[in-house]
């Protein structure tokens, strides 16, 4: 069998390439015997279709292409290794070439692949795909003849073949139909893929809406492809892969009747082989069942054995009210395909690692909600701090079904939505509370669908659908805590450095140099650190190396008195190498929530907890987790307080009272160095 | 370790001295916070600086001291201020005077004319007796860092009474107009903020030559601070001011009634000013009629003038008309 032949790859060409408002227009094309000539089409539809400017065009023409491949390679289960050239050919005229190692076409698909506009629409099942999102290859196939009045090129080769099949091609503008005009097969040197030539007329530029900030958003969402970028003014960019797990084929769902528009409807009864309603609604749709079906014909006043084909506009109307009235099942959901939390950090670690981030935010993905009989989910992860720039709005990136979105971003849902929350409880600066907050973060959406709501047919913004931006606000803030997680305990540890600093150093010195003055041995600082700080210290790190974490918990007693109390930490118990675990945990339970006792640590004595985590990747373990019972939570710096879902009750907690007041006494004397009031222009 | 805190707040009238000193208010400089601890062991090495210092009978400035704070590691100042600030602290502490550290100021004091005879223990050791008038040049008798009796001693004077001048240019319009003589006056030039050594001279030629002493500003709250650390005692140096201060210095700088009465020409008062200004109402040194007529009015007006706006009515005009007014109605001069 053809890889041609496989479902899942025929939705390349026929399912995806289905955006309802377009498919209505082709077939209003079909019905007038396509008296409107192709070009005439073009000219009209261009902001749709994605060429209105030449950059845009330019950047429309790698996307479309890049896109196809991507789909093709996941369908086909293969890593996908994608090639972009752009090649300055004179003024305003560039030559882009896409190779990929998908699973290739046969023979004779390629024509209708490459250059049939909008070509079928027999299928109605949906999925999640990135083609949704464009016009199709064939509209850049039918931009690059109408700019250069040059033919495409195509070669392909599957992997039953020994040869490539080799074709030059041009769109019939009249019939719609794809024109060989040269073929030939020819040896090529990789066993399965396809190259796609095309020129066009457009615009390279760099900067923000760019083919490099395209490819780069790709990379992103797409950990697993290995992305090669040669632009015209020459070099090579690579964006190497970071995972070798090709997504699994998204399972593709008939729509759900609940989302269906009065013109889809038409056209999907104009194509249905089914010959009665009661069938076609049952076969196209899903969740309606035969006794569903003639519920919904009852209460339209259509007769349940009539021709589909027959169905008037009135009809169809009907049918869509009855279906509002009728119960039907929520649409399944598990035909989404997200990116996943672990591979969204892999994706922003991989192409933004050299922006030296201080924190990648552990990313959320949502589970799957519906609009309009829609299944959607969402995702958001956070860049934060290091290279990135602190004055400066963050960077917003937006994602639909795995592909970026470049333009009008101030219409979209997801940048709505980041304006709605309230930045600024998460460590970001944000004025008034609104608006795109200020600070050193990217912030990552990305909305999976198998219907993404566009607000306009350029498919560059999500619409603002209610239940889709509370979705994403809902992933923003769950995200966003995760960063002030981290930020709150960054701060707490520059805390605890300073008096780090006061102990190990300036306080030894203080005591050489005063004992020097005066002539006197050094005195004994024991107590007159536990003094000044009075606190248990928890200082603790994380070190990966060959392969290995290896995590350290130093506890050190800077307090008058023994202290005894438990610590929890939360590791991958699976994971430790019992060999290097020194100190025997006293529980561990599930969840990876792992308990140890300290027992009477004396003042001044360091108790120290170090094992290490194997066959671990680095990324799933960068922060300890913490946390400490049975001690009176103030006197203790560096953990948190065990959280209340960790329900320890059998280690009988014992809550000491209102902490005492433990800096007792600073707070009642002025501080002398920090008192403010500035003296001024005296001697 | 406690000092007393050296604010605006925290300074009280000594009535027994006329001067201002610092009040009850404590504040503790401990090693539970990062700058107390680090103040601590930079006392400990200024200490050992200073030990070393009079050991090897050397001395230096505050600007040396701050320099050679360089190789003390984490004792290391980050700006001059905190040096000065800690040597202050450290004459709080022990209540000796920073020259006593070895420790002296980069500028010397500012410079006088008139007929009063000093006379100073010179770098040699020679004494030489000098007469701020005969003796010295156009720029006048340059006060050095030290005045202390060792150094210098008051031998005679033929003066009515001591004008401080804030500005280099009134000091010189003031001499070639030869005031001094003129008016049985001795000038002295405090470069804006008077050092040390300048407040304590004023204050030798008002206590030992029984010369009283009146300041000659521009009108603006700088000024008028200036005028408040000469006559009340300075905030930074509230310690030393039964040395430093003269309490019975009048102020005959321009006042925001002059600039209305003599129409004198003005500029704007800016932010900082206001700020200045508003600061000044809270300052209890300034806490009386006078001067909270004065503050309000120049809030209210807006405006403030230098003191070489007088020559707006001529180059003589502030030796002819507006001295002699001031220095009449105060009964310096009949």
């Amino acid at each position: 069998m053809a890889i041609w032949d496989a479902p899942g790859y025929s939705q390349v060409l026929a399912g995806s390439r289905r955006p309802g408002h377009l498919s209505s227009i082709a077939h209003e094309l079909a019905k007038k015997q396509k008296e409107i000539s192709v070009s005439e089409f073009f000219e009209k539809n261009k902001q749709i279709l994605g060429f209105d400017s030449l950059t845009r065009a330019l950047i429309t023409t790698v996307k479309e292409a890049v896109d196809n491949s991507l789909d093709a390679c996941e369908d086909a289960g293969v890593l996908p290794e994608i090639t972009v050239r752009v090649e300055k050919v004179e003024n305003n005229e560039y030559r882009v070439t896409v190779e990929d190692n998908g699973p290739g076409i046969v023979k004779k698909q390629v024509p209708n692949v490459f250059a049939r506009l909008l070509y079928g629409s027999r299928f109605h099942t949906r999925s999640q795909r990135r083609g949704q999102q464009g016009i199709g290859v064939s509209a850049v196939v039918m931009y690059g003849q109408l700019t250069t009045g040059k033919a495409a090129k195509v070669k392909s080769k599957i992997s039953d073949e020994d040869v490539a099949y080799e074709c030059e091609l041009i769109l019939d503008t009249k019939k719609n139909r794809p024109d060989i005009i040269a073929e030939d097969f020819v040896i090529w040197d990789r066993s399965h893929g396809t190259s796609f030539q095309v020129h066009v007329k457009g615009k390279y530029i760099t900067g923000k809406q760019s083919i490099f900030e395209y490819l780069k958003g790709v990379a992103i969402v797409n950990p697993h492809a290995k992305l090669t970028f040669v632009p015209p003014e020459g070099g090579t960019v690579v964006f190497e892969r970071a995972s070798e797990n090709v997504p699994s084929p998204t399972k593709e769902v008939k729509p759900h009747p609940e989302g269906v528009e009065l013109g889809e409807l038409l056209s999907m009864a104009k194509y249905t082989e089914s010959l009665k309603m009661t069938s076609f609604l049952n076969t196209e749709f899903s969740r309606i069942s035969y006794r569903v079906a003639r519920e919904i014909c009852d209460i339209a006043g259509v007769p349940p054995d009539q021709r589909p084909t027959d169905l008037s506009l009135e009809q169809a109307g009907a049918i869509l009210e009855a279906i509002k009235q009728v119960k039907i099942m929520a649409p399944e959901t598990d035909c989404l395909s997200p990116i996943g939390e672990t591979l969204i950090r892999k994706g922003l670690k991989n192409v933004l690692g050299s922006l030296k981030a201080e924190f990648y935010a552990p990313p959320i993905t949502r589970e799957p909600k519906v609009y309009a009989g829609n299944p959607f989910i969402v995702e958001v992860g956070i860049v934060y701090g290091g290279g990135l720039s602190r004055e400066e709005p963050i960077q917003i990136l937006r994602f639909a079904n795995r592909v970026p979105l470049m333009y009008q971003q101030g219409a979209c849902a997801i940048t709505q939505a980041i304006e709605g929350v309230d930045w600024r409880r998460y460590g970001l600066e944000q004025r008034g509370g609104q608006g795109i907050p200020f600070g050193p973060a990217i912030v990552l959406v990305h909305v999976a669908s198998t219907k993404i709501p566009f607000t306009s047919e350029s498919k560059e913004a999500v619409a603002n659908i209610p239940e889709i931006k509370e979705e994403i606000e809902l992933a923003l803030k769950a995200c966003a805590r995760r960063l002030k997680t981290h930020l709150n305990k960054a701060a707490k540890r520059s805390k605890t450095r300073v008096k780090f600093e006061i102990v190990q150093e300036i306080i030894p010195m203080i005591a050489k140099k005063s004992a020097k003055i005066v002539g006197k041995p050094v005195p004994e600082l024991a107590g007159t650190i536990t003094k000044i700080m009075n606190v248990v210290w928890i200082d603790d790190e994380v070190v990966f190396e060959k392969n290995r974490h290896h995590v350290s918990v130093k506890i050190y007693n800077y307090t008058p008195k023994s202290q005894s109390f438990h610590l929890h930490m939360l590791v991958p118990h699976d994971k430790i190498d019992q060999k290097t675990l020194k100190e025997k945990p006293i529980e561990v339970r599930e969840e990876n929530k792992i308990t140890w006792d300290v027992k009477r640590l004396q003042s001044t004595a360091i108790f120290e907890l170090d094992f290490d985590l194997r066959d671990l990747p680095q990324d799933q373990y960068d922060e300890n987790e913490i946390y400490v019972s049975g001690i009176d939570p103030a006197s203790v710096i560096g953990v948190e307080v065990l959280p209340g879902d960790w329900d320890l009750e059998h280690l009988k907690i014992t809550e000491e009272g209102p902490a005492e007041v433990l800096e007792e006494g600073e707070e009642a004397e002025v501080d002398y160095d920090e008192g403010a009031e500035a003296i001024d222009n005296e001697e | 370790m406690m000092i007393p805190l050296r604010t605006k707040s925290n300074i009280r009238f000594d009535s027994k001295l006329a001067v201002w000193k610092y009040g009850r208010a404590m504040g503790a400089r401990s090693a539970k916070k990062l700058t107390g601890a680090q103040m601590l062991l930079r006392t400990m090495y200024m200490l050992e600086f200073i030990e070393d210092m009079i050991k090897d009978e050397k001395s230096s400035t505050l600007r040396e001291m701050y320099y050679i704070s360089e190789g003390w590691d984490k004792a290391k100042f980050s700006a001059q201020d905190e040096s000065n600030m800690l040597a202050e602290d450290l004459e709080i502490i022990t209540q000796c005077m920073r020259e006593d550290f070895k420790l002296r100021p980069e500028e010397d004091g500012a410079r006088v004319i008139g007929n009063i005879t000093i006379q100073e223990t010179d770098r040699k050791g020679k004494k030489k007796k000098i007469n701020c008038r005969d003796d010295v040049g156009d720029s006048g008798y340059g006060i050095p860092y030290n005045v202390e009796k060792e150094k210098i001693s008051l031998v005679d004077c033929d003066a009515d009474f001591v004008i401080a001048i804030e500005t280099g240019g009134m000091f010189d319009r003031l001499v070639e107009n030869k005031f001094d003589e003129d008016s049985h006056a001795v000038l002295v030039h405090l470069k804006g903020q008077p050092a040390r050594s300048t407040r304590r001279f004023i204050k030798r030629l008002n206590e030992e030559m029984k010369l009283p002493v009146c300041s000659f500003t521009d009108g603006d709250p700088w000024s008028f601070r200036i005028h408040a650390s000469l006559a009340f005692g300075a905030i930074k140096t509230a310690h030393l001011s039964e040395y430093l201060a003269t309490p019975t210095a009048e102020f005959i700088g321009i006042t925001a009634s002059d600039i209305l009465n003599y129409e004198l020409p003005t500029d704007k008062l800016n932010d900082k000013d206001i700020q200045a200004l508003n600061a000044e109402k809270t300052d209890p040194r300034f806490n009386d009629e006078f001067w909270k007529h004065e503050i309000d009015l120049m809030l209210e007006i807006g405006k403030k003038a230098e003191q070489q706006a007088l020559a707006k009515y001529g180059l003589d005009y502030v030796t002819d008309t507006y001295l002699p007014e001031k220095l009449s109605e105060l009964g310096v001069i009949k």
